[in-house]
């Protein structure tokens, strides 16, 4: 069997722009990207079917000159899929824009903060320095250093005042002093 | 959240659809018919787990505004497909493999269904633990009383996914076998973005994306055997794939080997799965991590015995079992979040099931099933505890938690026991399963398994320290470096961490609400006072007599599941025997791979399909 060129070249333009769409940020971009390549495939089916031939219809034509139906069943349940998988990403490109204000696919929360703990050359969260052996002198002295170094005096909670006053800080400066693992 | 509701709907009235033109109710079996003189043919039982959940999830949709029904219909569907499943486990043992033709089209033209003992193994543990999973979620549901919150979509989700598992074990064909991961991971959509917050709609854009590449790369790889072989039938692939050039075999096996390893996620594969587990509900992250990867394992089992069994790719599969054994468990070691944490050792766990079967003798892939069920139940398990421990605590991370185990010793053993399963603690079954990989290993003899024996060794130990520090942190020891912090992080108005009730949108005024709760109970507002708040948030200095423990324990309904579960993964290595000589008996059927096909198509079809050699094993003849 040799298959048809033009379905073939098909199959080859909507998959590949399909494949470059994904791979954008946008969700709307990832959702179109998936029509294409997912119609790309469907049309793959088709020439997986084998030649043309006449509707697959009992009756209408001699069974040797039927096209092959079972591929075209295929095709169809994989459209239905196709569609209710669509309605889905349209409903959360739709939903994470009324969140954010935009859709785009944003990054795993962890990875950026272990990211900017390498960057700044520190311990993660869960480092607990009384694990540590004693004697490693100079290395315990350099992590405390990093860890002091950028952070505002911890200091325990004694007061309500001062309670409230973290409680008020920017967001972003409580998480990262979280971060950074708070030492009374 | 209309959208997300709508598509929901949309999606459950597509998936009953495609259920439905499975399986109308002709058992027309072809299979081994049940001893003379019995009146139920053992046949007529395989669709049942597929279109009861179905036939359930419409009537849970019809009944969404009244909960008590709704969550009634849908655990006994449940408990009718656990019931089925292990009926069909004993037939099987009985009669031999179950088939149904769907519809009495012969099986080369119509979808068949088959239940052969992997499937019925399979079938039976996921159904146990769906059902469990289940009477935790509505425990929970029913502990909010959040009514406004679009749980009410939650059951019929539920019910498609444990529908959409059960097709997915019992296809005897490649194109329904998608049907069934569609269904699933349409399900598992909806039930990871419920409430769609913030942090889920994140996680689930990534999720969602990556499933659906997955199902686009089985899609392609459907279409080309089906235009090398013509036909999408498992039976009758196995010959027609004999036939093929091997440079054509090689294409269509990494193909399926490539969709099903980012179901499975196996290593390169499987960096969306930390990443979006952990944000979901804890009922639904628990099925998540039990059931969706074991099912891609399950597949790439039968890709690898019934399809490809010439082993040509096994030692890239021993490579990227290595991979994903040592990478998964040092990503595991990094965690502060234990529910991170247990992501990752659900990712390095796979590992040691593709080890198994990439060793490809009787006692490795029997030891991979055993494994594959060991592990699907303790995982669940551990989730369904964390949420437990988020319940009590507010938290699940290790650097906030602490003296869980003090506050609630109950907790504290329902924790313990399964972590020490899955870090593989001699008697447990965890051990079990590892020492048969091992076993299978050392009996291949060749370097690239030594060198997995190595890496599982390796990788238990890591397991360990994993789970023990776990334990050290969020159980044992007293949260020293937490003084006021979990209050300031309550009250705050977003909270970056993941939110586990079912609705989501709860969960910021159930913290609030618990803060409220322990700062209102104490009488002195003094330092001393504020301690005992504090400590009923972490555990700390709790006096039982005094502190407001009674508000923030955690309802009977969700514990006793969680017990179950724990006592089901016991009970595993209690019956670890008898289970180890199914899991062996199902191997050699694997690698025989002629009684799949004479159950399907008959003998003359059996006789054409070669066999590989396979030594033979007591109780393996058949």
């Amino acid at each position: 069997m040799s298959p048809a060129l033009a379905l073939v070249a098909v199959v080859f333009v909507l998959v590949a722009t399909g494949v470059y769409l994904v791979l954008e940020r946008s969700l709307t971009r990832v959702l179109v990207g998936v029509i294409l390549l997912s119609n790309g495939i469907n049309v793959l089916f088709l020439v997986a079917s084998g030649r043309a031939g006449a509707p697959a219809l009992v009756g209408s034509a001699a069974d040797s000159e039927m096209s092959d139906p079972l591929p075209q069943a295929m095709v169809l349940t994989a459209i239905v899929i196709t569609l209710g998988l669509t309605a889905f990403l349209l409903a959360m490109a739709y939903r994470s824009w009324q969140l954010h204000g935009h859709d785009e696919v944003q990054d795993d929360v962890e990875d950026r903060q272990i990211r900017t703990r390498a960057g700044r050359d520190e311990t993660s969260g869960s480092y607990d320095p009384d694990d540590e052996e004693t004697p490693v002198e100079e290395r315990s002295e350099d992590r405390r250093r990093a860890h002091a170094s950028p952070a505002p005096a911890d200091a325990p909670a004694d007061g309500r005042a001062e309670r409230r006053a973290r409680r008020s800080a920017a967001r972003g400066e409580e998480r990262r002093a979280r971060g950074r693992g708070e030492r009374p | 959240m209309t959208g997300a509701v709508v598509a929901a709907a949309g999606l459950l009235a597509q998936a009953v659809a495609l259920g439905g033109a499975d399986g109308p109710d002709g058992a027309q079996g072809r299979g081994l018919r049940a001893t003379q003189g019995q009146v139920l043919e053992w046949p007529t039982l395989v669709p049942l787990p597929v279109l009861v959940p179905l036939v359930a999830a419409g009537l849970a949709l019809a009944l969404a505004r009244h909960r008590r029904a709704q969550a009634a219909v849908s655990i006994s569907a449940l408990a009718v497909v656990l019931v089925t499943a292990v009926a069909m486990l004993v037939a099987v043992q009985d009669v031999g493999t179950l088939v149904v033709t769907v519809g009495g089209w012969p099986a080369d033209v119509g979808i068949s269904l088959v239940a052969d003992q992997l499937s019925t193994l399979m079938l039976s543990v996921s159904s146990a633990v769906t059902l469990g999973v289940l009477v935790y979620s509505v425990a929970q549901g029913a502990a909010d009383g959040d009514d406004g919150a679009p749980v009410a979509i939650f059951h019929p989700t539920y019910l498609v996914l444990s529908a959409g598992v059960s097709n997915a074990f019992l296809s005897g064909d490649l194109f329904n076998l998608y049907v069934g991961f569609e269904m699933l991971l349409a399900a598992s959509f909806v039930l990871l973005t419920l409430g769609g917050t913030s942090a889920r709609i994140r996680a689930g854009s990534t999720y969602v994306v990556v499933s659906i590449t997955s199902s686009l790369v089985f899609l392609v790889a459907i279409a080309l055997v089906y235009a090398a072989t013509g036909t999408a039938n498992l039976a009758q692939l196995p010959e027609r794939l004999d036939a093929l050039p091997p440079g054509v075999q090689l294409v269509l096996h990494l193909s399926l080997l490539v969709a099903f390893g980012i179901k499975a996620a196996v290593f390169p594969l499987s960096a969306w799965l930390p990443d979006s587990y952990p944000t979901a509900p804890a009922p639904v992250t628990a099925v998540f991590a039990g059931l969706l990867t074991k099912v891609g394992v399950y597949a790439i089992i039968r890709t690898q015995t019934l399809l490809f069994p010439d082993g040509r790719l096994d030692d890239v599969l021993l490579v990227v079992a290595l991979a994903t054994m040592v990478f998964g468990i040092l990503g595991a070691v990094a965690q502060s979040d234990v529910k991170r944490l247990l992501s990752f050792t659900l990712v390095s766990h796979i590992g040691f099931m593709v080890f198994g079967i990439a060793v490809g003798s009787v006692v490795g892939l029997a030891a991979a099933v055993f494994y594959v069920i060991h592990h699907i139940t303790v995982q669940t398990t551990l989730f369904l505890v964390l949420g437990l421990v988020e319940r009590r605590g507010g938290t699940t991370s290790m650097d906030h938690l602490g003296g869980v185990a003090k506050l609630s010793p109950l907790l504290g053993v329902l924790f313990f026991v399964p972590a020490m399963n899955l870090a593989g603690i001699p008697p447990l079954s965890g051990f079990l399963g590892k020492a048969g990989l091992i076993q299978a290993g050392v009996a291949d003899g060749g370097v690239l398994p030594l060198v997995l024996v190595g890496g599982s060794v390796l990788t238990s130990l890591l397991t360990l320290y994993a789970v023990a520090k776990a334990w050290n942190r969020a159980f044992w020891s007293r949260p020293s470096t937490v003084d006021r912090e979990e209050e300031t992080r309550a009250l705050e108005e977003d909270v970056p961490d993941a939110s586990t009730t079912l609705s989501g949108v709860g969960e910021v005024q159930q913290r609030r609400d618990a803060v409220e709760r322990a700062q209102g109970s104490v009488a002195p507002p003094e330092e001393d006072g504020e301690h005992v708040a504090a400590g009923a948030l972490t555990g700390v200095e709790i006096d039982p007599e005094r502190a407001p423990v009674e508000m923030t324990r955690v309802p009977r309904g969700m514990v006793a599941p969680t017990a179950a579960l724990v006592a089901l993964g016991l009970s595993l290595t209690v019956l670890a025997g008898p289970l180890l000589r199914v899991a062996e008996d199902s191997a050699a059927e694997l690698l025989q791979r002629r009684p799949y096909v004479q159950a399907v198509l008959g003998q003359p079809a059996a006789d054409r399909v070669s066999a590989p050699a396979v030594e033979d094993l007591p109780g393996s003849g058949r």
